[in-house]
C-alpha cells in the first residue's frame, strides 16, 4: 500500500520553478530519502505534502487524504521535524511535548503513557525537567523527533534532520531514525544534502532544479556508475585526459582540478594506466562509486558545491541574533 | 361464529401485532438513526469545538508560561515605566507646576505610563511572532491540525494576559505616590487595560501577519511605538495642541487608552481643570477601542488565514 502518492506536483514562485511536475510514491514502512543540493525543490515539496504550502496543480495524497483539501486530516497523519528548531526553548522538553499533544488532541493519559516511551527512544528521558535551552544542537533534532512521534503519526517527514551537527551526533540520529522504522514500523520521508546518508534510505529520489532525474535503491543507482572510480590528479590535465582517451577508449570527466575515470575492475586498470602512459602524475585514488558519483553521473556537478549557499548563510545569521 | 369471532379476533391481533412488528420496529430504529446520526454530528461538533478551544488554551498558556519564567523580561519591562516615572516626574514636576494640571505631574503622567507599558509589552508579544513564524514554536503550532482563528485568539489572550498582569504591577507604585486606588477603581482599570492590550495586540498581530520580512521588525517596532508613544497624552494634555498633532493623536489607539485610565485614577477634580485634562468620557473611550478591536482582530484573522 502507499502512503504517499504524488502526481504531477508543480509549483512556482515568481518565474522560478521550485517544483516541477514530479510524480512518485512511497510504500508504508519505507524510508524514503529525497537528495539534492540545496534549492533542488526539496523544502518545497517537504512543505507541500505536510500541507503548509499549497501545489499550483498536481495532487498530494497522504494517508489516504488529499494535501489540498483534507489538510487537518493529513496533519493528523504526519509527524514533522524542520530544518531549523522548532522548540520553544523557554519550555522543558516535556512541555515542549506536551503542548504538541494538547495540540493534536492527544488524551492525556495517552500521552502520559507514550511520554516516556518516545522519551527514552531518543534518550532523553534523563533529561525530560530541563529547560531546552540548555540542549545541544543534537539534543534539540532528538527532542524534535520524539514530539513528532508523539501524536503516532504514520509517516514521519524529517526536512534535512542532520544538517550543521557533527559526525557524531549525525550518525546518533541515524541510529534513532532505524530504530524508528524497525520497532514502528514507521514510514520516514526524508531530506538530505549528505550523500552518504542518503545510503540509509531504502528508496532514494535524486532531484535537481525541482525535477526527479532518478528513482531507484542505493544500490542500484549507484550500479548506473560503471564500476570503480579512479580519481587522477596531475601536472597537465588536458594533455592526460586526451591521451587516455586516445589510448584506452574511456570517457575521462575532468572536474574540481581532478580527472574521474570510472572502469570495471579499478584494481587490474591501474597498473595497466600507469605502464601505458607517458604523460605525469602527481596522485591516484582507486574506490568503489559514491552516491556523489552517482549525483554527478546524472546532473553533471558535484553536490556539495552548492553547500554554503545565501540561504543557509542568512539561516545561521537568523540563529545567531535570536 | 365462535371461529369466525375468533378468526375477527385474529385478524386484529395480527394487524395490531403487523403495526407492533413489521411498521414500528423500522420507524423507531429510523428515529434511532436519525436522532443518533444527528447526535453524531452535534458530536463530532463537540469534538471539533473542544479541539479548537483546547488549542486556544494551550497557546495561552504556553505564553503565560514563558512570561512567569522569563524574570530578567518583567524585571526591565518593570524598569522601563518606573524610569520614566522617577526622572520625568522629579525633573519636570518642578517646572510644571500644579497649576498646569490641577493635580502633580508626576500624577498626570501616572497613567499615561501604565498605559504604555501594557502597549509595549502587548505589542512586542504579538509582533514578535515574526520571529517565531521563521525560526521557532510558530511553526509547529502552524502544521498543528487547528484552525487560524484559534492560533490568533490564543496568542491574542495570551498578550492580553501578560500585558494586564504586568500593568496591574504597576499599581502597586501608587500610595507611593499619593494616589488613592480602592478596589473598585482597581477593577475598573484592570477591565481597562484588558480592553487596551485586546485592542493593541490584535494591532500588533495584524502588522506580523502583514509583514514579508523579518528584518523589517525592528523597523516597525521603532516606527510605530515612539510616536504612540509620544502623541497618546501620556507626556501632556491633548487639549491644547497644534491641528496637526490633535488629528495624529485621534488616529492612535492609544490616545484612547490614556484618557480612559487617567480618568479612572484621577478623580475628584474640578469641572474647569477636568476640561484640561480629559479628551472624551470615559464610555466614549471604551466605545472606540471596542470598535478598534473589533476591526484590527477580525482582519488580522482574515490576513493571518490568508498568509499561511
Amino acid at each position: 500500500m502507499d502512503i504517499i502518492e504524488v502526481k504531477n506536483l508543480t509549483k512556482k514562485f515568481g518565474s522560478l520553478t521550485a517544483v516541477d511536475n514530479i510524480s512518485f510514491a512511497v510504500a508504508k514502512g519505507e524510508i524514503f530519502g529525497f537528495l539534492g543540493p540545496n534549492g533542488a525543490g526539496k523544502s518545497t515539496t517537504i512543505s507541500i505534502l505536510a500541507t503548509l504550502l499549497k501545489a499550483d496543480s498536481g495532487e498530494a495524497i497522504i494517508n489516504g487524504f488529499n494535501a489540498n483539501t483534507k489538510r487537518n486530516q493529513v496533519r493528523k497523519s504526519i509527524g514533522l521535524v524542520f530544518q531549523d528548531s522548532s522548540l520553544d526553548d523557554k519550555l522543558t522538553a516535556e512541555e515542549n511535548l506536551y503542548f504538541h499533544a494538547d495540540l493534536y488532541g492527544v488524551d492525556k493519559k495517552i500521552f502520559t503513557e507514550r511520554l516516556p516511551e518516545v522519551l527514552k527512544l531518543v534518550d532523553l528521558w534523563d533529561r525530560r525537567s530541563h529547560i531546552v535551552k540548555t540542549f545541544s544542537g543534537g539534543m534539540k533534532r532528538r527532542l524534535e523527533i520524539a514530539r513528532g512521534l508523539i501524536h503516532y503519526p504514520a509517516v514521519m517527514f524529517l526536512d534535512e534532520p542532520t544538517i550543521g551537527l557533527d559526525p557524531q551526533t549525525r550518525f546518533n540520529i541515524w541510529e534513532y531514525v532505524l530504530k524508528l522504522k524497525k520497532e514502528k514500523d514507521m514510514t520516514i520521508f526524508m531530506t538530505t544534502h549528505y550523500l552518504n546518508e542518503a545510503e540509509y534510505c531504502d528508496r532514494i529520489a535524486i532531484v535537481d532544479q525541482g525535477k526527479i532525474v532518478a528513482l531507484d535503491t542505493p544500490v542500484n543507482l549507484k550500479k548506473l556508475v560503471g564500476g570503480d572510480v579512479i580519481t587522477l590528479a596531475a601536472v597537465n590535465l588536458d594533455k592526460l585526459k586526451s591521451e587516455i582517451e586516445s589510448k584506452f577508449n574511456l570517457k575521462v570527466k575532468a572536474h574540481g582540478g581532478k580527472l574521474i575515470i570510472e572502469v570495471v575492475d579499478g584494481d587490474k586498470f591501474l597498473p595497466e594506466l600507469f605502464n601505458e602512459l607517458k604523460e605525469k602524475i602527481l596522485s591516484v585514488e582507486l574506490r568503489k562509486p559514491t552516491m556523489d558519483d552517482v549525483f554527478l553521473n546524472l546532473t553533471g556537478k558535484k553536490i556539495r558545491e552548492e553547500e554554503a549557499s545565501g540561504k543557509e548563510m542568512m539561516r545561521k545569521k537568523m540563529r545567531m541574533r535570536h | 361464529m365462535s371461529l369466525r369471532g375468533g378468526a375477527i379476533a385474529t385478524t386484529r391481533q395480527s394487524h395490531v401485532l403487523y403495526i407492533l412488528i413489521k411498521i414500528l420496529p423500522p420507524l423507531y430504529l429510523c428515529g434511532i438513526c436519525e436522532i443518533a446520526s444527528l447526535h453524531c454530528v452535534t458530536l463530532a461538533m463537540t469534538i471539533k469545538i473542544m479541539n479548537e478551544l483546547r488549542a486556544i488554551y494551550t497557546i495561552w498558556k504556553r505564553e503565560s508560561i514563558r512570561y512567569v519564567r522569563d524574570k530578567a523580561r518583567i524585571f526591565s519591562t518593570l524598569l522601563q515605566p518606573l524610569m520614566f516615572l522617577v526622572i520625568f516626574g522629579a525633573g519636570l514636576g518642578g517646572t510644571l507646576t500644579k497649576g498646569n494640571f490641577g493635580v502633580d505631574y508626576i500624577i498626570f503622567m501616572y497613567p499615561g505610563i501604565i498605559a504604555m507599558n501594557v502597549m509595549g509589552i502587548a505589542f512586542f508579544s504579538t509582533v514578535s511572532t515574526v520571529w517565531d513564524r521563521e525560526f521557532g514554536f510558530l511553526k509547529e503550532i502552524l502544521v498543528a491540525p487547528v484552525s487560524r482563528t484559534s492560533i490568533v485568539v490564543g496568542k491574542i489572550s495570551g498578550a492580553v494576559t501578560v500585558a494586564s498582569t504586568q500593568a496591574l504591577l504597576l499599581l502597586a507604585l501608587a500610595p507611593f505616590m499619593g494616589i488613592h486606588l480602592n478596589i473598585l477603581i482597581i477593577i475598573k482599570l484592570f477591565l481597562f487595560m484588558i480592553l487596551l492590550a485586546f485592542a493593541i495586540s490584535g494591532l500588533g498581530l495584524l502588522i506580523a501577519s502583514l509583514m514579508k520580512t523579518t528584518e523589517s521588525f525592528g523597523v516597525i517596532m521603532q516606527v510605530m511605538i515612539f510616536p504612540m508613544f509620544f502623541l497618546s497624552g501620556a507626556f501632556f494634555p491633548l487639549t491644547n495642541v497644534p491641528a496637526w498633532m490633535m488629528i495624529l493623536s485621534r488616529v492612535n489607539p492609544l490616545t484612547y487608552g490614556v484618557d480612559g485610565m487617567r480618568q479612572i485614577i484621577i478623580t475628584g477634580l474640578p469641572v474647569e481643570a477636568a476640561q484640561k485634562l480629559f479628551l472624551y468620557p470615559v464610555y466614549t473611550n471604551v466605545l472606540i477601542l471596542l470598535v478598534f478591536s473589533a476591526v484590527v482582530v477580525s482582519v488580522a484573522t482574515l490576513a493571518f488565514n490568508k498568509r499561511s
